[in-house]
């Protein structure tokens, strides 16, 4: 895990290495100076003249310039490094995700991705940055000052051999309880926050039952009992403060009793040693304390670095050809015995024994319900996933052998769930022709019927979308991404249930347009509405995952119970036509 | 929608780097607020903790009397040759005095930080109930105008903020104030020479912490926009990554990350690198200090200078080693205050935006008609009563002359030229006339952002009318408790939401204090019972993520069960079945079919079989209602419906 972050590095290793040693030379010399500095209160108290002051203080006064230009420059170099390392782990997991293939995707949800890129990323910066910072600087304080205490002080540095270790088990046994008692508590309070964001949502339903005192009082209850929770836990991390005081105070008092002692009685300790075994025992404590400091904060930014590794581990389990086929000849597509489920566990196959023979230029209708794995069926044509048994060929070659940018370019598929991107109307249409002149987008929009109304809106073609294109309506949206998917001129056109916003007449028109202007392109109709496909050359009837008929409307109106039952349903049973 | 979204991100854009601008005086309003609510919250224990605060501080500050005093000794019987024997009597009584003072300041500050614990949760949890009521009872209005993502900040970052204020800022500017106050009074006692050597050192400090910090509260607010960019890009490419994979544009996706990202690097790089150089900078001056101190203590000590003190006491190095603590510890609180600066800005700006949602209008409510339990005399008569008869009235006291009527509820909601906008001057609804009777079925058709869920909005008061009237059972809504009219109302919406807890519950949320056997009997007439006992944990399954782990139409029958369980004279069906493909929509069709017998509906469907059925269908557009009439009327007519009913017109 840490190897793979430590891979984020990358051009920022002299960032860090470079915090690292003004760190250390920072932390040398703050070690030094009390050293020094005893040693010339001494020389004072000796009566040295004034040259020597002079000569000791200025070295003193280089050696904290020194330090000074360290630690402001280790304050740069740890920002850079840090900062860097951060876009570094963004970059990564952004391109592994890029790299993803439709089943990879399945894997997260697209909210977890989100947050792994934003909290979790910055958690092990955080986390990043305090390690260069002080994961070096505080042991090195530590053994720096102890040495020198020892030095110094020799008999009074006794006083850690008794301090540090109280100091050590007290900072452990903190760390031991609060860390788990903080975990629980912060996922409660995610919970409570899930809760506020639910509670958001559904004010309507609130207000709508007059619950707004009931809900208050369910809040109440909750953040009350969070609130027991993190102050039992900040309790724990509050006896902190009380420990490594009495740590400092136990020195101070050791130091005065016993060094006064020593000095009074001549054994070697003087009134400058006194004083820098005082500020030693600090940097000592300081350093301690700030290791448990780091100790907790690396623990807590595990589970974020464990969920972004997970996701730069993840790898892409499709392969891509060695001699790739760079043409694609026709439209045409041949399934031959396939089966396929979405995982290797699955007990179930979501396609069992398909076999299907589509001629280039086809107009092929499919038509079943929710969860008859029509969607499934189509994405195995621009190979969005590998069918696990049998083969699936388009223009006579197996789609495993494409490269798979060629494959995709001549298989252009309109989604089910389709998006726009935020960005002009022209912008998103580009994404199927970069260089798509502004007439070949006009007339795709023509063919996919939305030239009218984007010529209707004040800006045009120039129109920007919103996020998500909530400014344009259902049935706009879809009419935008099948002009998107025309501008590929693809070989082979799929709308998955892509005009289930748009209105007959409007549908019918669309289609008409696709007889006369792109006959070449197979085109593969998924459809709830009957009156979408039944002018098609070839039905295709799925039921749980196995095609039940193909043949063409009339047939299958005879020979066929379920397209006998859709049809019934859908002209005389629910009478009309849906608007959805 | 949107315009007030820009409007408040751009206040609050303007308002932020003023404030790191002036950073010294901070919007003291917002302060005193604070600080009120901490009092009022905590009357003794605040104080105290304050108390020991302070205690500590200046305790912390006294063992450098001590330590010049012992020092003095030591030198002294050095001199005079004395002994151990003899300093021992002078010594150890100082030591002890100083071990129990050391003992006292050990005992306040566990009190303190114990306290200040409590006190830091403990407001935070009155704030964040505070504000959670407040914004229960907040109009429809305030919802539909902010976005969800930005009232959920109050609750994640704001409140952070405060806890940082309140559990670390302010403790650590006391007690720093306290020491430095303090350290500088012995210092003074000392040597005024010295400390103003000193307090040349401290200008600078003051002089970098200005500059530095101020840059980084600016680059902070900075650097919190370029996240947002960020996330805001994140989150469109992670949901649209099919999309993405199908057109092969991964690449330029790439290039459009990394602009961003290297944006967001740049900018994290310089907040970071001015809060990372303040820190090491301060501290350094402070080693410098030290420094120089010691050299010109040296010195005086050497030249046998003249000292300047109010102690009146000379040079000696009895002096100069406790001022070189006191340098330290000086210059070590001066860096903890300059390293509480961005801590500062940010709580400010979060608490001042936690105000202004407190400061929310709540919704108002003048009504004074009540739903009450009635009894219904053989003569027709109403009585009040306290037990649940299945029979309710509406309690009327009339101002005028002190009497009360008692109305039956019926459900019978009429509206008479009823204008309204959203905004002012923008009118949405035209003269909109409709009457239900009880028992009715009204449908509204039209095309998004015709008005058919604004009609609803206003039957159940979520927004109130701006002309005209609307009468319930003959009484003006205006009069009607709210929590009483939207009792009698149930509804159902096109987005299901479902709360986290178990399906019993969740359709228990229509009526309180309903028995498992009412809730059972209420999702049997919703058609939902099939499916829920057929679940392994049955009534008892827990859902959670607003019942992710069900379909769409699963949970629109629950959405059914909770407002039968209700059982509401009126009910509002909004697009309740929008979402259901055709097949599921006809089993949750003869749920909606049993729930809606006997009841006053109002329907709003795109799905033109779902209101084929109706006794009325309005069809509106642009806020005015065009047709109105049977289905049969209307298909007669040839008109708009027709189109609609024929598929040659979009509807959308």
């Amino acid at each position: 895990m840490i190897k793979r972050l430590a891979k984020c590095i990358r051009e920022y290793k002299t960032a860090t290495i470079l915090t690292l040693v003004f760190i250390v030379g920072e932390a040398v010399i703050e070690a030094l100076i009390p050293f020094i500095t005893a040693d010339l209160v001494n020389q004072i108290k000796a009566g040295a003249d004034m040259n020597l002051i002079l000569r000791q203080g200025g070295l003193l006064a280089l050696l904290a310039m020194i330090s000074l230009v360290c630690g402001g420059l280790a304050g740069f170099t740890c920002s850079k490094a840090s900062a860097g390392f951060a876009k570094n782990v963004r970059h990564d997991i952004f391109d592994r995700v890029q790299a993803f293939t439709f089943s990879n995707i399945d894997k997260f949800s697209s909210s977890s991705l989100v947050t792994r890129m934003t909290t979790d990323v910055n958690n092990v910066q955080m986390s990043f940055m305090m390690l260069i910072r002080t994961a070096i600087r505080s042991p090195l304080m530590f053994i720096f000052s102890v040495v020198m205490a020892y030095i110094m002080g020799g008999a009074l540095a006794t006083c850690f051999v008794i301090v540090v270790p109280i100091l050590i088990v007290g900072l452990l046994l903190i760390s031991r309880k609060a860390m788990p008692a903080f975990r629980r508590v912060f996922k409660k309070y995610d919970r409570l926050n899930e809760s506020i964001e639910e509670n958001v949502r559904a004010m309507r339903v609130v207000k709508g039952f007059a619950r707004e005192d009931y809900e208050k009082e369910k809040f109440g209850k909750a953040a009350d009992s969070i609130c027991a929770d993190f102050t039992r836990a900040e309790r724990i991390v509050a006896l902190n403060t009380p420990l490594m005081q009495f740590c400092m105070y136990f020195n101070m008092a050791f130091v005065l009793l016993v060094g006064s002692r020593m000095a009074i009685e001549g054994s070697g300790v003087d009134v400058g040693q006194i004083s820098a075994m005082i500020t030693y025992g600090l940097q000592i404590l300081m350093s301690l304390m700030m290791l448990s400091m780091i100790y907790v904060m690396l623990t807590m930014s595990a589970e974020s670095a464990q969920r972004i590794v997970e996701v730069l581990n993840e790898l892409p389990d499709m392969k891509e050809p060695e001699h790739p086929v760079m043409e694609v000849r026709d439209g045409s597509i041949d399934f031959d015995h396939v089966n396929f489920k979405y995982s290797k566990n699955a007990k179930k196959f979501a396609l069992a024994d398909i076999d299907l023979h589509i001629r280039s230029g086809m107009t092929v209708g499919i038509i079943g319900g929710t969860g008859s794995s029509k969607s499934s069926l189509v994405q195995l044509i621009p190979r969005l996933y590998d069918a696990t048994e049998g083969s699936v060929r388009v223009g006579g070659v197996d789609v495993r052998e494409y490269d798979i940018e060629q494959l995709r370019g001549s298989v252009a598929m309109v989604l089910q769930k389709n998006l726009l991107f935020s960005g002009t109307i022209k912008e998103n249409l580009r994404w199927g022709d970069p260089n798509a002149t502004d007439e070949e987008l006009q007339e795709a929009c023509r063919l996919a019927q939305a030239d009218d109304f984007v010529r209707s809106f004040p800006d045009g073609y120039d129109t920007m979308i919103e996020q998500g294109g909530t400014n344009v309506s259902g049935g706009q949206k879809q009419r935008l991404c099948i002009a998107r998917a025309l501008l590929k001129k693809p070989k082979i056109l799929i709308l998955d249930d892509s005009t289930s916003a748009v209105d007959t007449k409007t549908d019918a028109l669309i289609r008409a347009g696709f007889r006369q202007y792109i006959p070449e392109t197979t085109k593969i109709i998924i459809a709830q509405r009957i009156a979408s496909v039944e002018d098609a050359d070839m039905i295709i009837v799925m039921d749980n995952g196995r095609i039940s008929a193909v043949g063409k409307h009339e047939e299958l109106l005879k020979t066929n119970q379920i397209y006998q039952e859709v049809y019934e349903q859908q002209t005389n049973g629910n009478g009309g036509e849906e608007h959805e | 929608m949107n315009n007030k979204q820009t409007e408040t991100e751009v206040r609050s854009m303007n308002k932020q780097p003023q404030m790191a601008g002036r950073k010294r005086k901070i919007n003291g309003g917002v302060l005193k607020r604070l600080m009120g609510m901490l009092f009022h919250y905590y009357p003794v224990m605040l104080p105290l903790s304050i108390f020991c605060i302070i205690f500590t501080a200046v305790a912390s500050s006294i063992p450098n009397i001590f330590l010049q005093q012992v020092i003095a000794e030591i030198e002294e019987f050095q001199n005079s040759g004395m002994g151990w024997e003899a300093a021992k009597d002078v010594i150890v009584p100082k030591v002890l005095l100083l071990i129990g003072f050391y003992v006292l300041s050990i005992i306040s500050i566990t009190v303190e930080s114990q306290l200040m614990a409590v006190i830091t949760q403990g407001f935070l949890d009155r704030l964040r109930k505070t504000m959670f009521g407040g914004m229960q009872d907040l109009p429809i209005k305030y919802f539909d105008t902010h976005k969800h993502g930005d009232i959920m900040s109050y609750y994640t970052n704001d409140i952070d903020t405060l806890r940082m204020l309140v559990s670390q800022v302010m403790p650590t500017l006391i007690r720093a104030g306290v020491i430095v106050l303090s350290v500088f009074f012995i210092m003074i006692y000392y040597s005024i020479w010295m400390t103003l050597v000193l307090m040349v050192g401290v200008a600078l400090m003051v002089l970098v912490s200005k500059k530095v910090g101020g840059g980084s509260a600016r680059y902070f607010l900075r650097m919190q926009k370029s996240v947002a960019v960020q996330e805001g890009f994140v989150q469109e490419m992670m949901n649209g990554q099919k999309v993405i994979k199908v057109f092969c544009h991964e690449e330029a996706c790439k290039s459009d990350f990394k602009k961003i990202n290297d944006a967001l690097c740049e900018d994290a790089y310089l907040a970071n690198a001015h809060a990372n150089v303040l820190g090491p900078v301060i501290m350094n001056i402070g080693n410098l200090m030290y420094v120089i101190l010691a050299m010109v203590g040296g010195l005086f000590l050497v030249l046998d200078a003249p000292n300047f003190s109010l102690s009146g006491m000379a040079f000696e190095i009895s002096i100069i080693i406790p001022f070189l603590n006191m340098t330290k510890q000086f210059t070590g609180n001066i860096n903890q205050v300059s390293q509480q600066i961005n801590s500062i800005v940010m709580a400010m700006a979060g608490a001042e935006r936690i105000f202004g949602l407190m400061d929310e209008q709540p919704e108002t409510d003048d009504g004074y008609v009540t739903l009450v339990n009635a009894k219904v005399a053989p003569d027709g008569t109403i009585t009040e009563t306290e037990e649940h008869t299945g029979k309710w009235a509406w309690k009327h006291p009339h101002q005028a002359d002190g009497t009360i009527t008692y109305t039956p509820l019926q459900g019978d909601v009429r509206m008479f030229d009823v204008d309204f906008g959203y905004e002012e001057g923008k009118t949405v609804l035209h003269n909109v006339t409709v009457y239900a009777e009880p028992g009715q079925k009204v449908a509204f058709v039209g095309a998004t952002g015709a008005g058919k869920t604004t009609i609803t909005n206003l039957i159940n008061r979520f927004y109130d009318i701006a002309d005209g009237k609307i009468r319930y059972d003959g009484i003006n809504i205006n009069k009607i408790r709210k929590s009483d009219l939207r009792r009698s109302l149930g509804i159902v919406l096109q987005d299901t939401n479902l709360f986290t807890g178990t399906v019993m519950d969740n359709i228990r949320y229509g009526k309180l204090d309903a028995t498992d056997e009412e809730c059972i009997a209420a999702a049997k007439l919703a058609g939902a019972d099939d499916f829920i006992s057929r679940m392994p944990d049955g009534y008892q399954t827990q859902l959670t993520n607003n019942g992710a782990n069900l379909s769409q139409g699963q949970r629109q029958l629950i959405a059914i069960a909770r407002a039968a369980v209700a059982d509401p004279p009126v009910m509002i069906l909004d697009e309740a079945t929008s979402s259901i493909d055709t097949r599921t929509e006809a089993i949750v069709q003869k749920g909606m079919d049993a729930l809606m017998k006997g009841r006053t509906v109002f329907v709003i469907a795109h799905r033109l079989s779902t209101v084929r059925n109706s006794d009325v269908i309005m069809v509106l557009d642009h806020g005015r209602i065009i047709e109105r009439g049977s289905h049969e009327k209307l298909i007669a007519e040839k008109g708009q419906y027709y189109q609609l009913y024929t598929g040659a017109f979009e509807l959308e």
